[in-house]
């Protein structure tokens, strides 16, 4: 899996591109479906991915700039390793999730504006709803859901994480 | 393709049901599957098989007498999960965890009797309650869309065969032609669930009057309100009945495709309805000569991409087409020129989900639940500071009263405890919508009462809010996901919506003026005005309605530069409460400012002037006397 992540020169064989443009045959139609599967390939839409695309699907870059650049799951940015989603759907806001968003902005020493810390491992960011409100606050995990959490339970978990990642290295 | 025989299959699985001893069943909505009941589920199994007890997991005609495990989809009752609910003894157990199971197997599997700590406690009275029949969140509902829901293994067709499902889609195309659908449907007076309940009879009739080669058929499953998950919830916990409201539909307006358009944040309901449309497929009841009737229907998933603004009709057809997801102006409807410009009509999942059980109970029969306006149920999401946070189903005209406090149990306070005297407004109908207060408690919901008060169902997000809740902070949260979710398109949305961002962040961050609130209340109706789309045009909603109804709490922090509930960062001061201070110096070496000061032992007392209000002292107090306080 994603044995194709930061490798250019694999990268720019395009084989697997090639495989998902064929599996919707290459119809401009499905766009949509096309970029989630090579950002499931990628985690983002590397820019000569993108070249490659349009130019494959008969659209100008343009065209597929803006589509890619309008839907919020795309991503023209690499990911950090794990990926945090805290929901700030209006349950989870009212139960608190503003604290938990500072709380994992100050661990992960994340600036303004700044999604992914430096050594690529975690990418912050906040979705709208997650539909788990009866759970609120709620935050996901590399897609494993937390519900009820606090500040302290947050920092547990990414210590958790870091602790995992330390003794891998 | 030989003519499928629903009869048949629904006999054959009740031969097996009426087999079965007990049944054990797992909720696998997605809130349980957070609190580990997968966990449950294996745990279930190496125990039947630790004690030699035969146990199905999916029941096939040639299974011999046993117990069946199976997983359901949402039950509703999310907050106090995992739930496992023992059929036909009726017994819910709450927050089950997998070291639970040996005990559950013994007592209640082999020995009928119930493990009484793992039922739920109505907090209320103390009562322990066995099940659905006396805990009093499920009592006081009325549940019809959501019946099976929690019950029923959403992947298995045969069980919604053997409920009685697609005899109703069976009969629209056997009994039926398309114009009695549309009758029988503008009869039953069945509204929209989506938002602004537009009557969707009404709506197929436009759609099947237009001349077109081909017509489609979307289900809006984009549900981008945030706090509301009932689409969620209906796809996950009984995908079937949203196939089978969509073979109906499209019967009714003469389409050949349909497509589910569903968030990819809900992977889980992507992944059964998925399924759904391939069992369907597999038996026969979607594609080629339905019902021996010559007619074909499909359906295709199409997984969104985050993007409010796409579960406005136009925008979700620009987007299934490949688009950036952006309305257009209307006329022509999409009823008209939709999908690849051929008439589309686009129903929310749970206007879907209602479509067989108005065919099966009949137009009349079906109008003696809910309003006259508004016949029928409504699912609700109902969430924030009330003790029974889940998805309920209630008749229209229920009252929030009967909601808040009977179903949802009390509002909580700041500690987390019953306190009914702590509400002050509940929010409904998601960033379309807007607040209700303690006035209205006692009007019937329903989509005329509440766009008379300024408010609408939406998709049917409830969020209780208690006192120490700031109403401008509710509305810039909501302003600033309208703003966020802008598709940008039209200037009054694009614009507008920012400049009112930016005022209300003056009003929370101490800028404002006497001209800020009729600057923002003009810009509200330039916005409502002269928006593209009725997202933007419902943009200014929550806004104007706690304008309307807490315009006291906008003046105080205007004028007095004060937050009367001490939420606003700048306009609260830090203070220290003398009776729980112990002069323990924390606070003290903890403020960057210098702004504490005191004698050892003795309480200490915060300089309002030199405060930076960062909050620091009150996480570093151990004894909980630093609290925000609403004076200025």
């Amino acid at each position: 899996m994603n044995t194709l992540t930061g490798d250019r020169t694999e990268a720019a064989s395009f084989g697997v591109v090639c495989r998902i443009l064929d599996f919707y045959d290459r119809d401009p139609g499905m766009i949509i479906p096309i970029l989630q599967k090579v950002q499931e390939e990628y985690r983002y839409l590397p820019e000569e991915v993108l070249l490659f695309l349009a130019t494959s699907l008969e659209i100008s870059p343009a065209r597929l700039y803006g589509i890619a650049t309008f839907y919020s799951h795309f991503s023209l940015e690499p990911k950090g390793k794990h990926v945090i989603k805290v929901c700030d759907g209006t349950a989870c806001h009212v139960k608190g999730s503003g604290a938990l968003i500072e709380t994992l902005r100050s661990m992960l020493a994340l600036e303004k504006g700044v999604k992914t810390t430096s050594d690529m491992l975690f990418t912050l960011e906040t979705v709208s709803c997650l539909g788990a409100c009866g759970l609120a606050p709620v935050v996901v995990i590399d897609d494993t859901v937390h519900g009820q959490m606090t500040p302290d339970k947050v920092r547990v978990l990414i210590t958790k994480i870091r602790e995992e990642e330390d003794a891998e290295a | 393709m030989p003519k499928l025989n629903l009869e048949a299959v629904g006999t054959a699985y009740e031969h097996t049901v009426s087999s079965l001893r007990m049944r054990i069943i797992i909720c696998a909505g997605t809130g349980c599957l957070a609190g580990g009941s997968l966990n449950i589920f294996h745990a279930f199994k190496a125990e039947a098989k630790k004690h030699g007890v035969p146990l199905h997991v999916e029941l096939k005609p040639e299974d011999k007498p046993a117990l069946l495990l199976s997983k359901s989809g949402c039950q509703g009752f999310c907050q106090v999960g995992p739930l496992v609910t023992i059929e036909p003894a009726g017994i819910l157990y709450t927050k089950v965890t997998a070291e639970d199971v040996p005990e559950i197997f013994e007592t209640t599997i082999l020995s009928g009797k119930i493990v009484e700590r793992l039922l739920y406690v109505n907090p209320g009275d103390g009562k322990r309650c066995s099940g659905p029949s006396d805990i009093p969140f499920y009592v006081r509902q009325s549940r019809s869309v959501l019946a099976s829901c929690g019950l029923i293994d959403p992947e298995n067709i045969r069980e919604y065969i053997y409920g009685g499902g697609y005899r109703a889609a069976m009969e629209a195309y056997t009994a039926h032609t398309p114009e009695e659908l549309c009758t029988i449907f503008t009869d039953s007076g069945l509204r929209g669930r989506g938002g602004g309940g537009f009557p969707s009879g009404k709506k197929w009739a436009l759609t099947l009057r237009q001349q077109a080669d081909k017509k489609y058929l979307i289900c809006n499953g984009d549900e981008g309100d945030p706090g509301a998950f009932m689409d969620r919830s209906i796809l996950e916990g009984n995908p079937h009945s949203v196939v089978e409201g969509m073979m109906i539909a499209a019967r009714a307006i003469g389409a050949e495709a349909g497509y589910v358009y569903v968030r990819a944040e809900y992977p889980l309901a992507v992944e059964r309805i998925r399924k759904a449309i391939d069992e369907a497929r597999d038996l026969g009841l979607l594609g080629e000569d339905l019902f021996g009737t010559g007619a074909h229907f499909d359906i295709k998933v199409m997984e969104g991409a985050g993007a409010f603004v796409c579960g406005e009709a136009s925008a979700m057809v620009a987007s299934i087409m490949g688009g950036r997801g952006m309305p257009r102006p209307k006329p022509p409807r999409t009823a008209e020129k939709g999908l690849w410009d051929k008439p589309t009509v686009v129903n929310n999942v749970e206007t879907l989900a209602t479509v067989p059980l108005v065919l099966r109970k009949g137009s009349k029969s079906y109008r003696t639940v809910g309003t006259s306006g508004s016949p029928g149920t409504k699912t609700f999401a109902l969430t924030g500071h009330v003790a029974n946070t889940g998805l309920i189903e209630v008749p229209f005209g229920t009252t929030l009263r009967e909601i808040i406090f009977e179903i949802g149990g009390g509002v909580l306070d700041e500690k987390g405890n019953v306190d009914n005297d702590a509400f002050k407004a509940v929010q409904i109908g998601g960033p379309s919508g807007g607040c209700l207060t303690r006035d209205h408690l006692d009007i019937p919901l329903d989509f005329d009462s509440l766009g008379e008060i300024g408010a609408m169902v939406g998709s049917g997000g409830l969020v209780v809010m208690n006192r120490s809740t700031c109403m401008v902070q509710v509305a810039r949260f909501f302003m600033q996901f309208t703003q966020a979710e802008s598709c940008g398109k039209c200037v009054p949305c694009r614009e507008g919506t920012r400049q009112m961002l930016d005022l209300l962040d003056d009003i929370i961050e101490g800028r404002a003026d006497e001209s800020t609130i009729p600057l923002l209340e003009s810009l509200c109706r330039t916005v409502a005005r002269g928006s593209l789309c009725g997202l933007g045009k419902a943009a200014p909603s929550p806004v104007l309605s706690t304008l309307r109804h807490f315009r006291q709490e906008y003046e105080s922090h205007v004028v007095d530069k004060r937050c009367p509930v001490g939420a606003c960062q700048a306009l609260s001061d830090f203070v220290i409460d003398g009776l729980l201070c112990r002069g323990c110096t924390a606070c003290v070496k903890a403020c960057p400012v210098g702004a504490i000061a005191g004698e050892k032992k003795a309480p200490h007392v915060i300089d309002t002037e030199r405060c930076i209000r960062c909050g620091a002292c009150m996480a570093t107090c151990r004894f909980g006397a630093i609290r925000r306080g609403g004076a200025a």
